[in-house]
């Protein structure tokens, strides 16, 4: 059972829409957006109040790549696997990230919570290429080399 | 501010103007996306405190309607004194970023730090001296006028007139430059069909892929019984290396918010919707401000304007599906539906947006409008090709020189563009390809250089203009792959509502990554083209009708490479690391060990000051020793 404040938050962000259906996808995306990621508790909740059950709610959820019910680390680095930043070695910096991260194949978040690793098409910044984003920040020109450098930069933040 | 009728726009415009003029100079500081992740934030806050310390006013702003900050002849209150430093949008030349584009002298600075602000500020605004190395140079000469730049100099900009030249964020500088006054003219001299029929004659088609008649469209929506009707935005822009649609939103909002404001009103619509992709917040914020202003000044709203024409405009927040950009997907979409596509008919224009008549157009698209509705049809028919009237914008990218965001008039040719303005493959390498149109377009090739790049050209050739992305390969580049590229791009985005592309843009995917592990053999090839053509035929949405484009039209032209893969087990680029190896050439190691200190699977052997080599049956080809080699020795092939 997820604390209190948490139903109290979405009752919030309902009150901002209304609780027709059409609204269902805005407000699990503010919902993500305070939390990270999208409490399968909280989208039940939400199905309730918008009068829709519970599958409808979880299907149109599992439908759009941007939700999810796992947990998110503190860090969500974001790098772009789109046309331009493909042609210009992009991979190679998914790659090092990987390992810097020490993920398992598979593995999306470290294991102490603090990075989270995904892919996108297109950041919309392609003349930089390849890019990243850690948490919206756009990171250009990447290459495994500074991606140690990022990665070492924000463990050291950290550990202040 | 409310600005309540035609005259009080009309002010608003002329004292936004003088405002404008009155600034004694004005820097604009490039604050899209890609120059703000070089750092221009820190470059406006550097410039306008150093103005500051000067003494001197920074952004007077203008109040519209009533007393503004300006004297009423026009002149300055401050004598002068008084600084623009505005933040504005994309360039389309991210890649020199950060840019700032100083006014009146018009020059461009390049890559510039917030260590260049004292300099900058010293002699070029308090001297009028230009900072000859942070211009952009090319071939040994430094060019001072951002218009002379090749880049620059061969592009027609209209639709991103102003991006790069207003703050986009402060509606008075659209204002200051003409803004909504298309919708002035529509609103009070024009009946809504008379708008109609201007965008049905400029023959404008639509800017989002397809190139359908925009005029064609508004035509059948305004002829609809039912009265309730919507017009929608498509800022959808999945394309993966296109962002033409971004820059216009981050820069030029009110551009395209008027145009569909303008549509709203030919077609007798009440509400808009416009439907951004989660990944490009920054357009989200610059549309949300821009819609807040417009709001306050009346012109969304009721009553726009005391013309008695009522229009509201929402925002709706993608989720990251590519499928949604396809009409009955977005619809679906804001909905709060799965984003799946539906049958045709009925059709978007009879049944769209909550079942009702819809105008669904590109921002590109909407972009064009409020020129059109000012300046006519016959002078936008001028523009372009007979069939393709108007300009289009591309994003260039890949192996060129100048990658960036450009807008040249229909029917401009490849060669024009990838060697003109683009200055030609970089580091001098061989241009090999050109993908046009994206995960659904089609591959040109060097014969294909003088093709006149307009709908009509392109779709004869088996490709597609699509939103306008435009990826240059140069030799290094393996088809094979590339093609294996978009396969998984689209086989990911497959909505999986009909088979032919849920399943057989799965099955392609494997076929592909079989070749490119080299493990395929020409049934191969067979089944990929067999597929290809089945799944264009059956599938039900654009999507899955050009899922196969790629594949296919590589197939065509570069099959030899395909063979290659399958039949000598080669990739001739190196790009597919199963198909190469790495090789040390014992005429060129000096022996220093380097190379086999690095390895991470000890697959090289040697005696110091003695040729090294690689044992082929333990390297996993990770091309560390190749970065790392001090003489050039190893090479992958
Ligand atoms: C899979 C798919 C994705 C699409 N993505 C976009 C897009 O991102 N942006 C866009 O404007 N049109 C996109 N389209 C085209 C739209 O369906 C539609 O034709 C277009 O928005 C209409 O506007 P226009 O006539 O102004 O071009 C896509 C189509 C398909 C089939
Ligand atoms: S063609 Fe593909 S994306 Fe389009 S409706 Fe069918 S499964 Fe969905
Ligand atoms: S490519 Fe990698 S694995 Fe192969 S020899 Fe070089 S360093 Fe070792
Ligand atoms: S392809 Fe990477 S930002 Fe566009
Ligand atoms: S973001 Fe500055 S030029 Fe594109």
């Amino acid at each position: 059972m997820l604390d209190k404040s948490y139903y109290e938050k979405v009752d919030e962000i309902i009150a901002g829409y209304g609780t027709e259906s059409r609204f269902l996808i805005p407000i699990i995306q503010d919902v993500q957006s305070e939390y990270r990621y999208l409490p399968p508790e909280l989208l039940k909740y939400i199905a309730d109040k918008l009068h829709i059950t519970e599958a409808k709610a979880y299907s149109v959820a599992t439908f759009y790549e941007n939700f999810s019910f796992d947990q998110k680390g503190k860090y969500v680095i974001k790098v772009c696997d789109g046309t331009a930043c493909h042609v210009r070695k992009g991979t190679d910096v998914l790659e090092k990230l990987r390992e810097v991260l020490q993920l398992k194949p598979g593995q999306k978040t470290t294991d102490d919570m603090l990075f989270t690793l995904e892919t996108v098409s297109c950041l919309g910044a392609c003349g930089l290429a390849p890019v990243l984003t850690v948490n919206d920040e756009v990171h250009p020109a990447m290459t495994p080399d500074k991606v140690i450098d990022l990665i070492s930069s924000i463990m050291k933040e950290e550990q202040a | 501010m409310r600005i309540a009728n035609r005259e009080e726009l009309a002010l608003a415009r002329e004292k936004s103007a003088q405002a404008m003029k009155a600034e004694s100079y004005r820097i604009l500081i490039c604050a899209g996306t890609g120059c703000l992740a070089g750092g221009s934030e820190k470059i406006y806050e550097k410039l306008v405190q150093l103005a500051k310390d000067q003494g001197q006013q920074v952004n007077v702003t203008v109040e519209f309607g009533e007393g503004i900050a300006h004297n009423s002849d026009g002149s300055c209150p401050v004598n002068g004194n008084c600084a623009g430093i505005k933040k504005s949008g994309c360039h389309g030349f991210c890649e020199m970023g950060p840019l700032v584009r100083i006014e009146p002298l018009g020059v461009l600075y390049i890559k510039v730090k917030e260590s260049d602000c004292e300099e900058i500020f010293n002699k070029t605004i308090l001297q009028g001296q230009v900072i000859e190395r942070l211009l952009y140079t090319m071939n040994g000469v430094a060019y001072k006028a951002q218009e002379d730049i090749p880049f620059y100099a061969k592009q027609t900009r209209l639709v991103l007139k102003n991006c790069g030249h207003i703050d986009s964020e402060h509606i008075s500088e659209y204002f200051a430059v003409g803004g909504y006054s298309a919708l002035e003219k529509a609103l009070f001299t024009m009946t809504p069909e008379e708008v109609v029929n201007c965008i049905y004659d400029s023959e404008l088609r639509g800017r989002g892929g397809g190139g359908f008649q925009t005029g064609y469209k508004w035509r059948q929506v305004a002829r609809q019984k039912e009265t309730i009707r919507y017009v929608v935005c498509n800022g959808d822009e999945g394309d993966p290396g296109a962002f033409m649609d971004r820059s216009v939103m981050e820069g030029d909002p009110h551009k395209m918010i008027e145009g569909m404001i303008i549509a709203g009103y030919a077609v007798g619509a009440q509400e808009g919707y416009i439907y951004v992709r989660a990944e490009y917040p920054l357009a989200i914020k610059r549309l949300k401000i821009a819609i807040a202003q417009a709001e306050e000044t009346g012109l969304l709203g009721e009553n726009i304007l005391g013309s008695g024409y009522s229009f509201k405009l929402h925002i709706n927040r993608g989720a990251g599906a590519f499928v949604c950009g396809e009409g009955s997907a977005l619809t679906a979409s804001i909905e709060g539906e799965r984003g799946m596509p539906r049958t045709k008919p009925p059709r978007t224009v009879e049944q769209g947006l909550f079942g009702k008549p819809t105008v669904l157009n590109n921002v590109e698209t909407y972009a064009n409008v409020p020129m059109i509705i000012n300046n006519g049809a016959a002078w936008y028919k001028s523009i372009g090709t007979e069939k393709s009237p108007g300009t289009k914008a591309f994003a260039v990218t890949g192996s060129i020189k100048n990658t960036g965001l450009i807008e040249v008039p229909m029917g401009t040719t490849l060669r024009e563009i990838v060697y003109e303005i683009g200055g030609g493959i970089k580091n001098d390498k061989k241009f090999k390809a050109v993908q046009i149109g994206g995960p659904s377009g089609g591959c040109l090739i060097g014969t294909d250089l003088d093709l006149p790049l307009d709908f009509d050209s392109l779709k004869k050739r088996g490709a597609m203009i699509g939103s306008g992305g435009l990826v240059i390969m140069d030799e290094d580049t393996c088809m094979v792959e590339v093609a294996r590229f978009f396969m998984n791009f689209t086989q990911n985005e497959s909505c999986g509502k009909c088979i032919p592309c849920r399943e057989g843009t799965k099955r392609m995917l494997e076929l592909l990554e079989e070749i490119v592990a080299g493990n395929g053999t020409m049934e191969h090839l067979d089944m990929l083209e067999e597929l290809g053509t089945a799944i264009t035929d059956t599938s039900l949405c654009g999507l899955g009708k050009s899922a196969a484009l790629p594949v296919l039209s590589t197939l065509r032209t570069f099959r030899d490479e395909y063979v290659e893969h399958v039949v000598d087990k080669r990739c001739r680029t190196g790009v597919c690391k199963s198909l190469c190896s790495i090789t040390i050439d014992p005429a060129k190691c000096k022996g220093c060990s380097k190379c086999a200190r690095n390895c991470p699977v000890s697959a090289i052997e040697g005696q110091i000051r003695n040729p090294y080599t690689i044992d082929q049956s333990k390297c996993i080809k990770c091309g560390a020793c190749l970065d790392n080699c001090p003489f050039g020795a190893i090479s992958r092939g």
